[in-house]
């Protein structure tokens, strides 16, 4: 078979096919001047109503943020962004209500339909009960730069738990957000987080109260829609002793012309036996097929495990993104604590991302895995780059760390960059990794079985990535595997 | 005599480090419906490559003959589509699918056929109650159905896999190449009862093997001898017995 002419045309095809979910919400926009500069933060910190020692602290960051360089280490390319020639505030002018569906623009309904935002989750979102045994999804739904629209807010009341946007959490939980905004991931930890701290407009915020198993799985679904706006996500989840909770965050953009940056910053925060699992599948453009247009996506991720046994676990598909820099990581500082990262990341057409997490073990007996997988198809790139520290006091450290890559043609590429120190003579890291292509043999055994070729890619790549997308929440799991099938669509020959 | 299987004068080559390698040079072979035909032949001889060309495998070239079933031309179908007509492989070496649940796989399976036969495709319970009778009838352990297809399956296990997909595709045409390789007796013969389970008006068998042990189990309609890339044999099945007592030698001298 030419496999490879073959190959090459399917991808062809597939980055000249529109991107499914490219289209924009025609709802008018509030946006502020283009540029960057302190009058821009003191606009967004006023149209938030933010407190001084916000803007305070915001400004703070914008200073350091002028002092710093973009950082070079990463495997990817892109023209150099300019910082100053985008929106940093866009926000829906007619201002719906948070408190009640009617308020709610029904143009950004009609965009959660396109979406395709689960139905039962629409419904709740409508403010319909969910007729069926499923376990509600609370959804804090991020349009833009504002969240316009906030369910189950009661029943997680009830419950103690603190489900709300970020812009709000500083106006009426300012003592928690005082204490715990920048204290995973420091103002100047990089210039992505400096960039954030300055101009982040919303994102969510979780606190779950002492014992409290959090009733339900909560939701956000990101979506950038405003032209040349950069996006900066603000989340703060905080899970106090014995607190358990599952927090879910899914993407899809529209169509662009120019590069979107996005450069969120997430912190959780895990006390004594407390435990946050972050589920992420993220779908944003991937640009056209010279990978023109496509999001950039710049996130720090970061977690604490503060407390004794505290458990912090990651769990991200990422399909999406002409560029993607992330590192979702855990600090083990209590004794006994858990750090787990499980990854899929798909690249295809012109895409790259370079992608891995950092497990910092400073307490005895923390433990860690990771297990990435890695596919990479058309002309694409991929590297995973993980560091694993065990500090000194980390006495019988354990890590696990399996790396998986899997190719589909002979244009794309896969790096593995592991960082491994070791600082006590007790702990014991572990990496494998393996680097595959789907073989004609594996191709041709399915199909004689009355697969089609890209059934049996799909069957064959979601087979590759069980031990990740095991760990997403059932819904979830369910539309990352057909993620993952749309994702390498005409990528095999 | 129907045209149910018709190949004449097939050829087909394999590229072996950049030059074309024939290794069908020509066979002729009719299996009428409802019959059980076995091919014996030496190593080398092209058995397995008869059975990959009938399914469809890519990697080899066909540059002559033909090859027609249910009157339809074979070559001109994808691998998938031979499957919907009806033509299953039982693998020599079954592939291992890492992290693709065997239920699932089967299941998947099935109702793609089932798709394309236009039957009506199996929901999940209906197949599973389905399986596990199909499992037993094997002595395979149901624990198979739970693991990844293949992996860590011992090699009498996977041609039991196989065996068990069959029975489950349903075929009209099942080749089976050298699944009695690697089979203690008991192995055999419940392989061997699979597909005479199936053995009917409407199923027809070319059982590709070595030895004649299994053509005790699978008692065959036509025997025919193969040697390089061709047919240079044929007969009942008192064929095998001679095989096995007298070695091709006989068959390869009077052809010659």
């Amino acid at each position: 078979m030419p496999a490879v002419s073959e190959t090459r045309e399917a991808v062809e095809k597939l980055a000249r096919s529109k991107y499914e979910w490219g289209f924009e919400t025609d709802v008018e926009m509030d946006l502020a001047p283009k540029g960057l500069n302190e009058d821009i933060v003191r606009l967004i910190s006023a149209r938030k109503n933010e407190p001084q020692w916000m803007l305070e602290w915001r400004l703070k960051a914008f200073r350091q943020w002028q002092e710093m360089d973009e950082p070079q280490w990463a495997k990817i390319k892109h023209p150099p962004i300019d910082f100053q020639d985008a929106h940093y505030f866009a926000q829906p002018k007619k201002k719906p209500g948070p408190k009640s569906l009617d308020e709610v623009d029904p143009e950004l309904l009609k965009t959660y339909e396109k979406l395709g935002i689960p139905l039962h989750e629409q419904e709740m979102l409508a403010g319909v009960e969910g007729a069926g045994e499923r376990t509600p999804v609370a959804v804090d739904a991020v349009f833009d730069s504002v969240s316009v629209a906030t369910t189950f807010r009661k029943t997680l009341a009830e419950a103690g738990v603190i489900f709300c946007p970020i812009s709000e959490a500083i106006i009426e939980h300012p003592e928690l957000v005082k204490q715990y905004l920048g204290s995973v991931v420091p103002v100047g930890d990089n210039f992505f987080s400096a960039l954030n701290s300055a101009v982040f407009t919303d994102g969510s915020f979780v606190y779950v109260p002492k014992g409290v198993r959090c009733p339900m799985e909560l939701s956000t679904y990101f979506r950038i829609n405003a032209r040349n706006t950069g996006q900066f996500e603000r989340t703060l989840i905080i899970a106090e002793d014995q607190a358990t909770v599952s927090y879910l965050e899914g993407c899809t953009a529209p169509q662009r012309d120019e590069n979107q940056l996005h450069a969120a910053v997430v912190e959780l925060v895990a006390m004594e036996d407390a435990s946050i699992k972050y589920s992420t599948v993220q779908n944003w453009y991937p640009g056209d097929e010279n990978g023109k247009g496509g999001i950039y996506n710049f996130v720090t991720k970061r977690g604490i495990c503060k407390g004794d046994r505290a458990r912090i676990s990651w769990t991200q598909v990422e399909t999406g993104s002409a560029i993607t820099w992330k590192y979702p990581s855990c600090i083990l500082a209590g004794k006994g604590s858990v750090g787990e990262f499980y990854s899929v990341a798909v690249t295809n057409g012109h895409q790259q991302a370079d992608t891995g997490t950092k497990m910092i073990h400073l307490a005895p007996d923390t433990r860690s895995t990771i297990i990435a997988k890695t596919i990479s198809a058309g002309e694409s790139d991929s590297t995973y780059r993980g560091l694993v520290r065990m500090q000194p006091k980390a006495r019988n450290g354990r890590n696990f760390t399996q790396c998986d890559s899997l190719l589909i043609g002979d244009q794309c590429g896969a790096h593995t960059v592991p960082y491994i120190e070791s600082r006590n003579m007790s702990a014991r890291v572990e990496h494998e990794a393996t680097t595959s292509k789907i073989s004609e043999d594996q191709l041709f055994y399915c199909r004689s079985r009355g697969f089609s070729e890209e059934e049996a890619v799909g069957l064959i790549v979601n087979g590759f990535c069980r031990e990740v997308l095991k760990e997403l929440p059932m819904e979830f799991a369910v539309e990352a595997q057909k993620l993952l099938q749309i994702s390498l669509e005409g990528s095999v020959g | 005599m129907n045209d149910f299987l018709k190949i004449e004068g097939l050829k087909a080559q394999i590229d072996a480090d950049g030059t074309p390698k024939e290794i069908l040079k020509g066979l002729d072979l009719n299996i009428p419906k409802g019959e059980v035909h076995a091919i014996m032949g030496p190593n080398g001889s092209g058995k397995s490559t008869l059975s990959y060309v009938l399914a469809g495998r890519e990697e080899y070239e066909v540059t002559g003959g033909t090859a027609s079933f249910k009157g339809q031309d074979l070559l001109e179908l994808e691998p998938e589509e031979r499957a919907a007509l009806g033509v299953f492989l039982a693998f020599q070496s079954p592939v291992e699918l890492p992290g693709v649940n065997n239920a699932n796989f089967l299941r998947t399976a099935v109702n793609a056929v089932r798709r394309a036969r236009g039957e009506e495709e199996l929901d999940a319970v209906a197949f599973l109650k389905l399986a596990r009778e199909e499992t037993a009838r094997l002595s395979m352990s149901g624990e198979m159905l739970k693991r990844a297809v293949n992996v860590g399956f011992s090699g009498g296990e996977k041609k039991r896999n196989e065996v068990l997909q069959m029975r489950l595709l349903q075929p009209s045409l099942a080749i089976l190449d050298e699944t009695d390789s690697g089979l203690d007796i008991d192995a055999l013969r419940i392989v061997a009862e699979g597909v005479n389970s199936l053995r009917g008006p409407d199923f027809s068998a070319l059982v590709i093997t070595h030895h004649q042990r299994l053509l005790e189990y699978i008692v065959p309609d036509r025997v025919h001898v193969m040697a390089h890339g061709r047919i240079i044999h044929s007969g009942g099945p008192e064929v095998a017995t001679q095989l096995e007592k007298q070695g091709y030698k006989q068959f390869l001298e009077a052809a010659q």
